[in-house]
């Protein structure tokens, strides 16, 4: 046997072509598993664990598979790999449903579909990079000493119900083709319904500067949780100066975010007397505070009300941590003491590795009321991972988790999707001095005044402290209601109209 | 001689029939850009066959990732087409699609 082709070595990886890298290694193998007759392969794992991308990838290539192997060797020398895949998935009837991303939205669906279905009914698989569940919205307080970084995170297999697989892993790519899931140690996970979750990633790199010098000096995002750890200590050392808080461009996870922390870093200051030493700016890409009119108005107002100064419109190109200073694309300069920016978000790094799965953004092309993919009709995604136009925010995951997980179960029946999800979204707004407000909308109705759920209830549009109780409340919802899924009175899928003041949106 | 177009508060056409070549290169002179160039035409013909497909204007991020020409360079070439300055067409690559996928 020529040496390019000699059988593998027990740990080592074939590797057809050392350009390519792992992910083309995993799907060789399979696509020789399929040229043999074997339809649905349940494992092909290996006991080398795979790098995440790029160079690491080629690097691996280079020192494990430094001559083209024939792959239907490989298989022969390497048959017993690790396998993930439950035995039971092979029993007839049964379904697999695999679920990428142990975040809200997967974890909601996830413990939906085990109590939707019996344990001979369907194998629900739970796929995450790792073991942690932050709870986003604490993300917001902790520069702010109002909440520990380590208190707001959980592990994620205490989220999901007994009877759901959870594996800690990256996902190399999705294979829609063959309805295979392909995960970073080479595992296959075979689907008949795959439902995508896996949330939008920020991506400071794609600004120039971002990341680089100055970051987490004076260069910070909350938008990830060592960043607003390290701003807390930024926060509580400073003397005074100019802050920036900027959003680099839409989409962002949780649109009124940088405008909260604008709020909360006016009550901060205020706090410890040092506001009149403080210049607070707040600039967006954005022609007004926020996306719509009659809540940008509202939230506009509390800006100059706290002495912000509104800088709209700024399309962030470039930090300079070292010099203090952020330009724009049409050249103007915003000179910072302390830039606190968000970053692009796009969606997770598998999808732009799958073959026309995701967009150019990287999120996943997904009807608006069905919540299930254009293309493929056992695909289904919801929350941030997907191109929904809606906020990406914990609410509408939550309420599309509802319409999903039915419409699941409505697919694999053979029946008709309910198209029932309205775009229906809500979030409250701290404001400082422990107020918030209220802001409930869907596709077609801006946030308007009034009240929720009904016409007694939460006050919308208008600073109350009920809101700011209501806020507090929430992580609690959020771990024991939300996360395992129980329908909760007043908050469902499409968006309530009883208490709301529908005349506002003409005036 | 110059069609009196149909525009939204915003600037934007109301009528999408209203566009054609001659229509975009007047809507481009009025917001000084005297000549379209190739790399013009590269953008505005990519800004209208995704608004007549998917009946919104894309992005800037992914008119940069997908029109071939880099954000920077959108700038350099549409200077005046800042979101709240839209150019008067749909067909036009208006910068102001940022600001109009809002959500």
């Amino acid at each position: 046997m020529p040496e390019h082709e000699r059988e593998l070595r027990p740990g080592e990886l074939a590797v057809d072509d050392v350009e390519v890298g792992a992910a083309h290694t995993a799907r060789a193998h399979l696509e020789q598993h399929l040229a043999r007759g074997v339809t649905r392969p349940r494992h092909l794992g290996f006991a080398q664990s795979l790098p995440d991308s790029g160079e690491e990838h080629r690097a691996h290539a280079v020192k494990y598979a430094p001559r083209r192997v024939v792959v239907r060797r490989s298989l022969r020398a390497c048959p017993d790999g690790p396998s993930f895949a439950p035995r039971n998935a092979l029993r007839v009837g049964s379904k697999t449903i695999v679920i990428l991303g142990g975040g809200a939205g997967g974890t909601m669906t996830a413990n939906r579909l085990r109590r939707r279905f019996g344990r001979d009914e369907a194998v629900i698989h739970v796929v995450d990079r790792d073991d942690r569940h932050v709870y986003q919205p604490g993300l917001l307080f902790v520069p702010f000493g109002l909440a520990r970084a380590a208190a707001i995170v959980r592990p994620r297999r205490k989220q999901l119900a007994d009877g759901i697989v959870f594996h800690e892993n990256r996902v190399e790519s999705v294979w829609t083709e063959h309805d295979a899931v392909i995960l970073d140690d080479a595992t296959v996970l075979p689907y008949d319904v795959l439902v995508v979750a896996t949330g939008a990633r920020l991506q400071p790199e794609e600004t120039p500067g971002l990341g680089g010098p100055g970051w987490n000096e004076n260069v910070f995002t909350f938008y990830e949780e060592q960043s607003a750890d390290a701003l807390r200590g930024a926060l509580e050392r400073f003397t005074g100066g100019r802050l920036v808080v900027n959003l680099v461009d839409m989409p962002i996870k949780c649109p009124v975010a940088p405008l909260e922390f604008a709020f909360l870093a006016d009550w901060f200051f205020r706090e410890r007397g040092i506001r009149d030493r403080v210049e607070l700016v707040y600039s967006t890409p954005l022609d007004d505070a926020f996306t719509k009119p009659i809540a940008s108005r509202e939230l506009g107002g509390l800006l100059a009300e706290k002495g912000i100064e509104l800088v709209t419109e700024f399309n962030a190109a470039e930090v300079d941590g070292v010099g203090g200073e952020l330009t724009s694309f049409d050249g103007r300069a915003l000179p910072f003491d302390l830039l606190v920016t968000v970053p692009l978000h796009g969606g997770a790094a598998y999808v732009e590795r799958s073959a026309g799965f995701g967009d150019a953004l990287g999120f996943v092309p997904t009807d608006k009321h069905t919540l299930q993919s254009p293309t493929h009709e056992n695909v289904f995604a919801l929350g941030d991972a997907t191109d929904l136009p809606i906020s990406k925010a914990g609410s509408a995951t939550h309420f599309e988790a509802e319409v999903l997980a039915g419409n699941v179960e409505r697919f694999l029946a053979g029946r008709e999707l309910d198209a029932r999800y309205d775009g229906h979204v809500n979030c409250f707004v701290e404001t400082g001095f422990r107020k918030a407000l209220l802001i409930d909308f869907n596709y077609d109705t801006e946030p308007l005044p009034g009240h929720f759920p009904g016409p007694v209830g939460l006050p919308l549009l208008r600073e109350s402290r009920l809101n700011h109780l209501g806020k507090v409340l929430f992580q609690w919802v959020y771990w024991h209601a939300l996360l395992p899924g129980r329908d909760l009175p007043g908050l469902g899928a499409t968006m309530p109209t009883a208490g709301k003041r529908l005349e506002a949106s003409h005036a | 001689m110059t069609t009196t177009l149909q525009t939204d508060a915003e600037g934007f056409l109301t009528d999408a029939s209203q566009w054609n070549e001659q229509t975009a290169a007047e809507i481009a002179a009025e917001n000084g850009i005297p000549r379209l160039t190739d790399r013009h035409w590269l953008v505005v013909n990519f800004m209208r066959e995704r608004y007549l497909s998917t009946g919104t204007a894309p992005s800037i991020r992914s008119l940069g990732k997908e029109s071939g020409v880099p954000v920077k360079e959108l700038y350099e070439l549409f200077p005046k087409a800042r979101p709240s300055s839209p150019p008067r067409s749909a067909a036009f690559p208006s910068l102001a699609a940022a600001s109009r996928r809002r959500t």
